[in-house]
């Protein structure tokens, strides 16, 4: 059932999402549809240009597809957006003394717990008890 | 004994380090929910000259560029007749119209005989509209919608974006910040 509903949904996902473009080079046809996987509708705020129904989604398909035929690289239609609407446009936000926070975070996340599990585990392996506890230890056993 | 002891207790206490570090994480998500994305969304274009551009103008079909919109600070309105805020937004444009501010309408994506009734119906808060019938101006000024309007300096220089409607206080501090002299 769960299938049948995902089948459903993927077709009109696909359906839904892509404008009826013609290409005759099969390169530019690759490039475009990465392309709108990686950016961002401006007006829906979580969903890519592939997948947006927006009318301003399908002016930005139109012009990637307009750009591309106009030869120009993946990276200057990146930047073209990016001129417009600002880093929100990509959803790889690019490394900038803006965004070297969000960069850095999981790294400085992982980094601590590496920290703590190191210092932790360290602790653990050295002797806990004196010579003087260990005796008093085993007496209690004994006892 | 005792500082051994105590040394543990503090190794033990760095694993809530972590825990600590999600709640904060945590928190920071859980405050940006309570600004709308839109609001805090900078225009990629404030502080950049407005673009080049050469579209006709909705009544007399005379070509408008960039040099038409350079003399005195002024808002650029981005509307459409099929767009109902649109419709929410005019009685204060036609306000500020009124006030002596300089507004100039970029007709976005819109039927022409259509967008020159709506003015007739409603009134006309604007010196001039740009016709931008495929909306190419819109994605060069990053517009995502209507309405948008943007605040351009006597040099045509955009100094501030808003999205959506412009409300008494969008106004408010609009006018003082750029319109006082």
């Amino acid at each position: 059932m769960t299938l049948i509903f995902a089948c459903i949904f993927s077709f009109i996902y696909s359906i839904t999402a892509i404008d009826a473009q013609e290409f005759e080079d099969p390169t530019i046809e690759e490039r475009y549809y990465k392309l709108l996987e990686v950016i961002r509708c401006p007006k829906c705020l979580n969903t890519n240009l592939a997948g947006s129904d927006a009318p301003i989604a399908k002016d930005l398909r139109a012009l990637v597809y307009r750009l591309l035929h106009e030869g120009k690289s993946d990276k200057e239609i990146r930047v073209y957006l990016v001129e417009r609407y600002g880093d929100f446009i990509l959803y790889d936000p690019p490394l900038s003394p803006k965004t070297v926070f969000l960069w850095a975070l999981p790294v400085i996340g992982l980094l601590l717990v590496f920290w703590v599990v190191l210092k932790v585990g360290f602790q653990k392996n050295q002797p806990q008890l004196s010579a003087e506890e260990a005796q008093r230890l085993e007496e209690v056993d004994r006892s | 004994m005792a500082t051994k002891s105590s040394s543990s207790r503090n190794a033990r206490m760095l694993l809530f380090i972590p825990a600590i570090f999600l709640v904060a994480l945590a928190i920071v998500f859980l405050k940006s929910f309570e600004f709308g994305p839109r609001d805090v969304l900078p225009s990629a274009l404030v502080g950049k000259p407005f673009p080049e551009f050469s579209y006709s103008e909705l009544h007399n079909g005379q070509q408008l560029t960039r040099s038409d919109l350079i003399g005195e600070p002024r808002l650029v309105n981005v509307w459409a007749s099929w767009c109902v805020a649109c419709g929410v937004e005019h009685p204060i444009l036609l306000e500020i119209a009124t006030s002596g501010v300089s507004i100039v309408g970029l007709n976005y994506k819109d039927e022409p005989d259509t967008a020159r009734q709506w003015l007739l119906e409603r009134g006309n808060p604007y010196d001039f509209n740009i016709v931008d019938r495929e909306g190419l101006l819109g994605i060069e000024l990053g517009v995502t919608g209507a309405p948008e309007t943007f605040v351009l300096d006597e040099h045509g220089t955009i100094v501030d974006k808003h999205v959506g409607l412009i409300s008494e206080a969008t106004w408010e501090t609009f006018k003082s910040q750029y319109f006082s002299s």
